[in-house]
């Protein structure tokens, strides 16, 4: 290698070092920020300023909901196996909403210590198998119990 | 058949993102050609010019 | 090593071994896709939870990994435009931003039309799809870079920079779902051994991501075989394939 390669490859390594670590230092730093959503530990935990609208994430307590009279109002439960916060949302749930589903709501916690959520979005997990194998799985006792719906729709 | 196309009630996203990819994907292969002939004229009147 | 790719990377015998490669791998492309999409649409059954609006998997994905994948082709011959000056790799840098583009918008806009029906949403700013919207303006940068000179060596030194500087997006990318809390799901084909994913799903979804990948081989030699005739407009053995051609 001439030294003038030389020179170039050094210059080309710097730089990818360089930004690197700023980035990650950069990264590193705002983390927190970088958190689509709160569990609902973390808010038992005191990690979050529940004065403000928030963000948070949980799976739908099996039972919890209660849709009210109104026809656009639910209430229903988020936990993250430790934690569990009532939330109380009005308005249109995305077609995955269901019980034991992964949900994020943004809102805000209300005196009586309720979750008000202004938007529910659900949260798919990453597996995808034919409704009949589900069903099969379970039948002999869910492998992944957090993955397999109760009551499929489909 | 009008099942298929229904695509459980997703239709519009299903087909939609098909159609969006599939006209991407033809128009990189259209760009594509259109460059080479493009440098192929360019360089015909540049001989042509000498 | 360098040997080797000062050969195969001298524009003239670049010119002559990328034919066939071209030739072969469009033509399997065309087979891949058409078996691909058979399978992916007649054969596949609808997911447990998501019914038929899941086979936007098989285009959302394959784009997405081509996003990252063309990147860092990019990006390695971007070192290689910067420290060994190959012309050949400064107009791959070019050709791969544009197409790199492309593959990024097909996942992103692939993305939002399954995210609406299935999230709720067509766009949240969670840290995959932001970073992922960093990509598509990163290739921008790439593709403006490359054509602000007058001197196309100068642009394509420039262009290499920033790729090279922009790998760093490409872990953040990839391991965002894991480092974060994010709407976006983990990924389902992590380990091969054991992918979050039925065999009747996979199969026609690794299908379609092989077809993407000889479909971005197949247009790049396209375009950089013509552009590698523009460049050396001036040398004997193109006049020569002109010649030919007229």
């Amino acid at each position: 290698m001439t030294p003038r390669r030389k020179q170039r490859l050094i210059f080309v390594l710097v730089l990818i070092i360089g930004f690197g670590a700023a980035i990650s230092l950069s990264l590193f730093a705002f983390q927190k920020n970088l958190l689509y959503f709160y569990s609902p530990s973390q808010i038992a935990a005191n990690e979050v300023e529940t004065g403000q609208m928030f963000r948070l994430g949980g799976l739908v307590v099996e039972g919890s909901v209660v849709r009210e009279s109104d026809g656009v109002t639910t209430q229903f439960d988020l936990t993250d196996t430790a934690g569990s916060i009532t939330v109380r949302y009005t308005g249109l749930l995305p077609d995955l909403f269901r019980e034991g589903q992964g949900i994020v709501a943004q809102g805000k916690i209300n005196p009586q210590g309720v979750f008000v959520a202004q938007e529910v979005l659900a949260k798919h997990d990453e597996n995808y198998m034919p409704p009949e194998l589900a069903d099969a799985l379970q039948e002999v006792g869910a492998k992944h119990p957090e993955s397999i719906p109760r009551n499929t729709g489909y | 058949m009008k099942e298929f196309f229904a695509m459980g009630g997703y239709a519009f996203f299903v087909w939609t993102s098909y159609a969006i990819v599939a006209f991407l994907m033809i128009a990189n292969v259209v760009a594509a050609r259109m460059k080479r002939k493009r440098i192929f004229r360019e360089m015909q009147e540049l001989a042509e010019e000498s | 090593m360098m040997q080797f790719i000062h050969k195969y990377g001298s524009p003239r015998y670049y010119y002559q071994w990328s034919k066939g490669w071209q030739k072969w791998l469009s033509i399997i492309t065309v087979v891949l896709l058409v078996i691909g999409l058979y399978q992916g649409f007649f054969v596949a059954p609808p997911d447990y939870q998501q019914g038929e609006s899941y086979r936007i998997i098989f285009i959302h994905v394959p784009a997405a990994w081509m996003s990252m994948f063309v990147y860092m082709v990019m990006a390695f011959a971007g070192i290689m435009a910067l420290v060994w000056r190959i012309k050949v790799a400064e107009i791959v840098v070019g050709e791969c931003a544009i197409l790199g583009a492309s593959f990024t918008a097909m996942a992103l806009i692939t993305g939002m039309l399954w995210g609406k029906p299935m999230w709720g949403t067509y766009w949240v700013w969670d840290a995959r799809l932001t970073s992922e919207l960093v990509l598509l303006f990163l290739y921008f940068g790439v593709i403006a870079l490359h054509g602000a000179f007058d001197d196309p060596r100068t642009g394509a030194k420039a262009a290499s920079i920033l790729a090279i500087v922009g790998v760093i997006n490409i872990p953040i990318i990839k391991y965002s779902v894991e480092w974060w809390n994010t709407l976006h799901q983990p990924a389902t084909v992590a380990k091969f051994d054991k992918p979050s994913m039925h065999i009747s799903m996979l199969i026609p979804l690794l299908i379609m991501a092989v077809a993407f990948k000889t479909y971005f081989l197949s247009l790049l030699f396209m375009r950089s075989r013509s552009e590698v005739l523009a460049r050396e407009k001036n040398a004997s053995w193109v006049k020569e394939i002109l010649k030919e051609q007229s």
